[in-house]
């Protein structure tokens, strides 16, 4: 059995999509959440004359450069790997979901690129407002990498605008009904704001660790202020409406989805949210239930007493392959995204009243939140995508039908293997860099190439 | 419409493997001309702003790949699994060797780095000469459209190649050597005084093994494949193609022992322009021949995506071309001009 679970190339196409594709996301969150929180530095440079905002932009483009040069060398990977691991799915989709991957890199992968550039080497090549404008460049082309990406996943989640085509996949009936795709619009919502979250905590925490340590104490504050505020609106738009949206979009196109997101087996009228618990497929029911009896009825419909579907309404062929799983990340999600909510208001509170600088217990617990937005964004992504199973592209073609029939499950193990090396060493060279950044602090200059003799 | 996209996604590889191909070259050469520490910081910053960028046109001529023949891209990607995935091993490298170097002060981790950086951009530059041969040469398809490659074989171009063979290891080395003589030149632009001079005699040593190589690519070529000559029967305008390759070499010749070096990069462009604009047009309709039945190739015909989405395409697809052309023009302006150390990066 164990021999025949591991022979499996689709088993090892989805571990192989799943581990890229994870690594990768752990930087374009930041990436995009740090970029509109740079163009505020950088405004707050323009417009007051004082120095500091202008070193903390350029401390945060340091690490914002550093985290880019990752997102892009573990972003190629998955655009190869629609075609190396997914060449059935990218055969019979091509035709819709080209649009959406070409877009991205016509106008989001140029723009952000080229501006980075700019934005990292042409600091004295330009002035203050063009340099202004290099960084609004380069939000702008995360932000629409964003949006090109998500509208892809969207329409695999839920598809519009595709009409068969004589080859027997699909092709594109209505551009702008890919675009509109009420589904991309609430995902893309959600996203960008994790990604704000993500890139907020990282500035307070940050922020928090200089306090804590004694140093470079004006920028810090400026840190933790910024963060903070950015951290607040963002936790809180995560939930309302953005989360409340997506759940909405899932009730209504996937509600098998829903059901097994909240391991509910029956259904019922007034149907109760689990708080905590564990799934138990096999007897169909959770173990150690901690409930709050009606909420989930009406979180979903805004009425007590609606009724929900549970599995049981749906054939098992239909259901997620791997609920407990689905089930925890969902729960990892909304548990982490309640737990910001508050925090965030407490440091907001603190941070009124003019305390929060002193509170070294607040700092500690806002430096140590450092890795939770990237374990909610991971178990957010999680949540879609297993969710999304049994389907690829939901309700048209089933995940055992996309992936590439000629490369054998040995072929898979060989490059997933390759893959954990060399993002192990990423990931170590990442973190090195990260720290080192970090302990020379906002003022610390070194970084530039020193001339060394015989120079010019 | 087929025949639009298909020179779309070609003009866009031809503009990759010439923007790209400048800093892969400059990496190649990089351990050899580079001789003290400052030399190799000029070398960082004279590509540092503009390599990323240039990556991104492979990226867009994938995505565009993908939009415009979801099949090709399907059949290709999955049959070409190892040596893709190798190449994006390659490239991650890269990355790393050239942009954490400037992280790390302690000169043993340069070192390490800069031979990372130097190894993979030429490793990258043999694979990309390698693919294309394989393009030229033909895959294994089956009835469906879809093969899978080993890496190698026998070495010997059959109806069962391997992705290494004589064929495109030849062509793999035609394209490291063109690239090495392409980056060779951009460095002796951007840079002065000795670490310029050592560039361009690269350029210069390499000029005739880049002239022999080019000549027995096209024998070789004509060797294994004689029907690639058929579009230039039928079309002999397309013999201007070959023409502007030697004209092209011809200038290199003259124009690097004089210094003209910006002339010589022109021209070492239009070499690598005419390379592939050559060998796309003797395959044109087939866009992946079959090594085997050639009823099983891949054609424009068979492998593009549907209409609506074609013309969709067109719009923004020109759209986002002048935007892009537009951030380059502007781009290498900014950093127009030799490159010099006392200015500081961000
Ligand atoms: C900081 C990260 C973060 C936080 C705190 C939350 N989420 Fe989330 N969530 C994401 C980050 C995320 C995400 C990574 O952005 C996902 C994954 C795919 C997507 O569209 O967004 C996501 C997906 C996602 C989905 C869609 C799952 C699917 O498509 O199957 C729902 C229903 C919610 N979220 C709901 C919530 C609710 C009610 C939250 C309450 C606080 C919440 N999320 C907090
Ligand atoms: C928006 C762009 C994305 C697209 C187009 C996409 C598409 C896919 C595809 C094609 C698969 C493989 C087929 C399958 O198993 O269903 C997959 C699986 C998966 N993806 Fe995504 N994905 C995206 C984003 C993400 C992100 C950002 C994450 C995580 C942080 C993620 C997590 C996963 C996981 C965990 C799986 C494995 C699910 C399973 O095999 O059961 N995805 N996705
Ligand atoms: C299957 C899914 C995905 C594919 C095919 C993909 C593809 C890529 C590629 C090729 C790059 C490098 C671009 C460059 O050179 O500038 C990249 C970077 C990036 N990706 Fe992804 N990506 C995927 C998932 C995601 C997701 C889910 C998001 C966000 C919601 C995202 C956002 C970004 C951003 C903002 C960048 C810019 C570089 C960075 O942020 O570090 N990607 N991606």
């Amino acid at each position: 059995m164990a021999r025949k679970i591991m022979d499996s190339a689709l088993l090892v196409h989805r571990l192989h999509f799943a581990f890229t594709v994870t690594f990768h996301y752990l930087f374009p969150q930041l990436t995009m959440g740090l970029a509109p929180l740079i163009v505020v530095l950088k405004t707050l440079a323009l417009r007051h004359n004082n120095p500091r905002y202008d070193e903390a932009a350029r401390f945060w483009a340091k690490i914002f450069g550093i985290n880019f040069v990752l997102g892009v060398v573990t972003g190629i990977p998955m655009e190869f790997q629609f075609g190396t691991n997914w060449s059935h799915f990218s055969r019979y989709a091509g035709g819709v979901i080209g649009q959406t991957l070409a877009m991205e890199g016509v106008f989001s992968f140029f723009l952000e690129s080229a501006f980075l550039g700019l934005f990292l080497y042409g600091a004295k090549r330009l002035s203050p407002r063009a340099h202004w404008w290099s960084a609004v460049a380069v939000c702008a082309g995360a932000w629409l990498s964003g949006f090109f990406i998500v509208a892809t996943d969207a329409w695999m989640q839920h598809p519009v605008g595709y009409a068969p085509s004589p080859g027997g996949g699909l092709q594109l009936a209505s551009f702008w009904e890919l675009m509109l795709n009420p589904w991309a619009w609430w995902q893309y919502a959600h996203t960008m704001s994790g990604a704000v979250v993500t890139g907020a905590f990282v500035m307070v925490s940050t922020g928090a660790f200089y306090l804590l340590w004694g140093k470079w104490t004006e920028h810090a504050k400026l840190f933790v202020k910024i963060g903070v505020i950015a951290g607040v609106i963002a936790s809180v738009v995560q939930l309302f409406p953005t989360g409340d949206g997506q759940g909405r979009m899932i009730a209504l196109h996937q509600p098998v989805t829903l059901a097994a997101m909240e391991a509910l087996f029956t259904g019922q009228p007034g149907a109760p949210l689990v708080i905590l618990g564990q799934p138990n497929v096999e007897e169909k029911k959770i173990d150690n239930p901690l409930v709050v009896p009606e909420m989930l009825s009406f979180l979903t419909y805004k009425r007590w007493h609606a009724h929900i579907d549970g599995l049981d309404a749906f054939p098992k062929d239909q259901w997620p392959d791997n609920i407990p799983l689905l089930y925890y990340s969902y729960h990892i999600m909304v548990g982490l995204g309640t737990i910001f909510i508050a925090e965030m208001l407490v440091a907001c509170l603190l941070l009124w009243n003019g305390s929060l600088y002193r509170a070294r217990w607040m700092l500690w617990i806002l430096m140590l939140s450092l890795p939770f937005p990237y374990i909610a964004n991971t178990a957010g992504w999680m949540t879609a995508e297993l969710g999304r199973q049994p389907w690829l592209v939901y309700g048209l073609m089933r995940t055992a039908d996309g992936y590439s029939k000629l490369v054998s499950a040995a072929n898979g193990w060989f490059t997933l293997l390759g893959f954990f090396g060399i993002y192990t060493l990423l990931g170590i060279l990442f973190l090195f860099m990260l720290r080192r950044t970090i302990e020379q602090g906002p003022e610390g200059e070194v970084s530039h190439p020193p001339l060394t003799a015989g120079g010019n | 419409m087929g025949t639009i996209w298909f020179c779309i996604v070609a003009v866009m590889l031809a503009a990759y493997v010439v923007m790209d191909g400048f800093d892969l070259g400059a990496g190649i050469i990089y351990l050899v001309v580079a001789k003290t520490s400052a030399d190799r910081q000029r070398i960082h910053k004279a590509i540092g702003p503009v390599w990323d960028g240039n990556e991104v046109w492979l990226l867009a001529a994938g995505g565009t790949l993908y939009f415009a023949f979801p099949q090709l891209y399907a059949s290709g990607f999955s049959g070409f699994y190892l040596p893709l995935m190798i190449v994006l091993w390659l490239l991650m490298l890269r990355a790393i060797g050239l942009e954490f170097r400037h992280h790390i002060e302690n000169p043993v981790w340069q070192g390490f780095l800069d031979v990372v950086f130097s190894v993979s951009s030429m490793l990258l530059a043999i694979f990309f000469g390698a693919a294309l041969g394989n393009v030229i040469r033909g895959v294994p398809l089956n009835q469906d459209g879809y093969f899978f490659l080993a890496l190698w074989t026998n070495f010997k171009v059959s109806a069962l190649p391997g992705v290494l063979d004589w064929y495109t290891i030849m062509a793999g080395v035609v394209a490291l050597v063109t690239l090495t003589v392409h980056g060779a030149l951009y460095i002796a632009i951007k840079t002065e005084e000795e670490l310029s001079l050592r560039a361009r005699a690269v350029a210069v040593v390499l000029w005739p093994l880049q002239f022999f190589l080019t000549c027995s690519s096209l024998a070789a070529t004509y060797f294994i494949r004689p029907q690639l000559m058929n579009n230039y029967e039928n079309h002999p305008i397309g013999l201007l193609v070959p023409l502007l390759v030697f004209a092209s070499l011809g200038v290199m010749i003259w124009a690097s022992p004089k210094g003209k070096e910006k002339l010589a990069f022109v021209a070492s462009g239009t070499y690598i322009t005419a390379m592939l604009v050559g060998a796309v047009f003797a395959l044109y309709p087939v866009v992946l021949p079959s090594s085997g039945d050639p009823a099983n190739s891949l054609t424009i015909a068979n492998s593009l995506a549907g209409e609506h989405g074609l013309r969709v395409g067109l719009v923004w697809w020109s759209l986002g071309m002048v935007l892009a052309v537009g951030y380059f023009v502007f781009l290498y302006r900014m950093f127009r001009g030799k490159v010099r150390l006392e200015e500081p990066g961000y």
